[in-house]
């Protein structure tokens, strides 16, 4: 069975016809065609899918898409102003932060959300609220760093 | 088998019209969604999203007690200040359920009707004596949290039932509470093992206790023994050594990757005991 309806994603609105079982992941990479948010464990450990839904942290791979209806989806293609790197995304450029570049843009939404609830956290904090996000390369340090820097520039 | 049937639930009634033609629940899919994913139980055939219901939401704490709505979550649980300061062994708990993205769409109902033995809020919610109001097309019941949860993954609920509200009763004057759990990671963990504990003191002595564990039974459940071992004593050193002994006699652990049985049970005894310490502190406080 497809049901027909709409997922706005960046501010984009998109009409699509899934499966009630679809995960928002595969309707965001699959179908809508934005494969930034990856899929890593599949079984909500690593948040490597992880997006905003209405701004809050969300693992996409865990998540019905038909339920994202009617909610704003941001994805780390959504974060960029045009061709304007957003803070953190310099800051994870310029402290190092990527490596593989896998676990990138479900960290850089996870450090968006908390940023949003926490604009200066400690190193303790981001340390802790990151924690939920997986780098296969152990390169938390630069990432670490990149968001602090972030955080103690507001 | 895939997902032939979905609506998006407007209202309870909605809701309970299709549980009552065999529709499954769905609201932050945290546990749902997860379990199919990871090949534990595939997606029912039948949904009924339920997170749109807005008679189903709210936090409300007033001077008789918490009420939490089916859609509480666990961000909204662990963010309100009176929920920290008086009830907060929950607070304790739903500040450590999953990552951040876990806590903004996982919810307090769908928490408790999984019926995990390692769920992080029920001890917490048992300790504070909290009911559940059930309710299905045929009516409403409101049972007591202990008596909701009869086995791994499963609770006395009909299908046709549908978790309405979580109510705690404001604990007296005097009490603490508090909740911790071993871990091998800080976020998107599950308690190798938990244990809550309520304590009220007057005085010098303690006049009231529930300790209740986590993973460490087949289910949630408070621990009259330990209990025992609180009430009327000091709250020193060896009352709470003795009732986190009695933690770890009452437990049937089982082993998994996570931790073998005998390890489970020689850590019930330590964390039961710093549970209690913390919850004495708090009651001091």
């Amino acid at each position: 069975m497809k049901v027909a309806t709409t997922l706005t994603v960046n501010e984009i609105a998109y009409p699509v016809e899934l499966d009630p079982g679809t995960n928002l992941l595969a309707a965001v990479r699959d179908v809508i065609g934005l494969t930034g948010s990856k899929e890593g464990c599949d079984d909500s450990e690593c948040g490597a899918c992880m997006m905003l839904l209405d701004g809050k942290p969300v693992n996409s791979c865990s998540y019905l898409a038909l339920q994202a209806e009617g909610s704003e989806i941001t994805t780390v293609e959504g974060l960029a102003t045009g061709e304007k790197l957003a803070p953190l995304q310099a800051a994870f450029l310029s402290e190092g932060g990527v490596q593989c570049g896998f676990c990138t843009p479900g960290m850089l939404i996870s450090a968006t959300a908390l940023l949003d609830q926490n604009p200066s956290p400690s190193e303790d904090e981001v340390r802790i609220a990151l924690s939920g996000n997986l780098c296969r390369c152990t390169g938390y340090d630069g990432i670490i760093k990149a968001v602090l820097s972030v955080a103690n520039a507001v | 088998m895939s997902v032939s049937s979905y609506v998006t639930a407007g209202s309870v009634d909605d809701v309970l019209a299709a549980l009552a033609g065999g529709a499954r629940p769905v609201a932050g899919g945290t546990d749902l969604v997860v379990g199919a994913r990871s090949g534990k139980s595939s997606l029912p055939e039948s949904l009924v999203a339920i997170h749109r219901v807005a008679e189903l939401r709210g936090v409300r704490v007033s001077a008789d007690g918490l009420r939490l709505g089916a859609l509480a979550s666990h961000e909204a649980i662990c963010e309100n200040e009176e929920i920290q300061a008086r009830y907060s062994a929950l607070a304790d708990a739903c500040t450590i359920v999953g990552s951040h993205a876990t806590r903004a769409q996982g919810t307090i109902g769908g928490n408790l009707m999984n019926a995990s033995p390692a769920m992080e809020t029920g001890g917490p919610l048992i300790c504070l004596g909290a009911t559940v109001t059930l309710r299905s097309a045929a009516g409403e019941r409101t049972i007591g949290l202990a008596d909701l949860f009869t086995g791994p993954g499963k609770t006395v609920a009909e299908p046709g039932e549908l978790l309405i509200s979580v109510d705690v009763p404001a604990p007296a004057a005097g009490t603490g509470s508090a909740y911790l759990r071993l871990e091998y990671r800080r976020q998107m963990e599950i308690a190798v093992v938990g244990a809550s504990a309520l304590v009220t003191v007057d005085g010098g002595k303690v006049t009231d206790a529930r300790i209740a564990m986590t993973a460490l039974a087949p289910t949630i459940r408070h621990v009259p023994e330990a209990e025992a071992a609180l009430i009327g004593s000091d709250g020193g050193p060896a009352a709470i050594e003795a009732a986190g002994e009695a933690v770890a006699a009452a437990s049937s652990p089982i082993s998994d990757v996570r931790g073998s049985a005998g390890y489970r049970r020689a850590m019930a005894a330590v964390i039961a005991g710093r549970a209690i310490e913390q919850a004495l502190a708090r009651a001091r406080a």
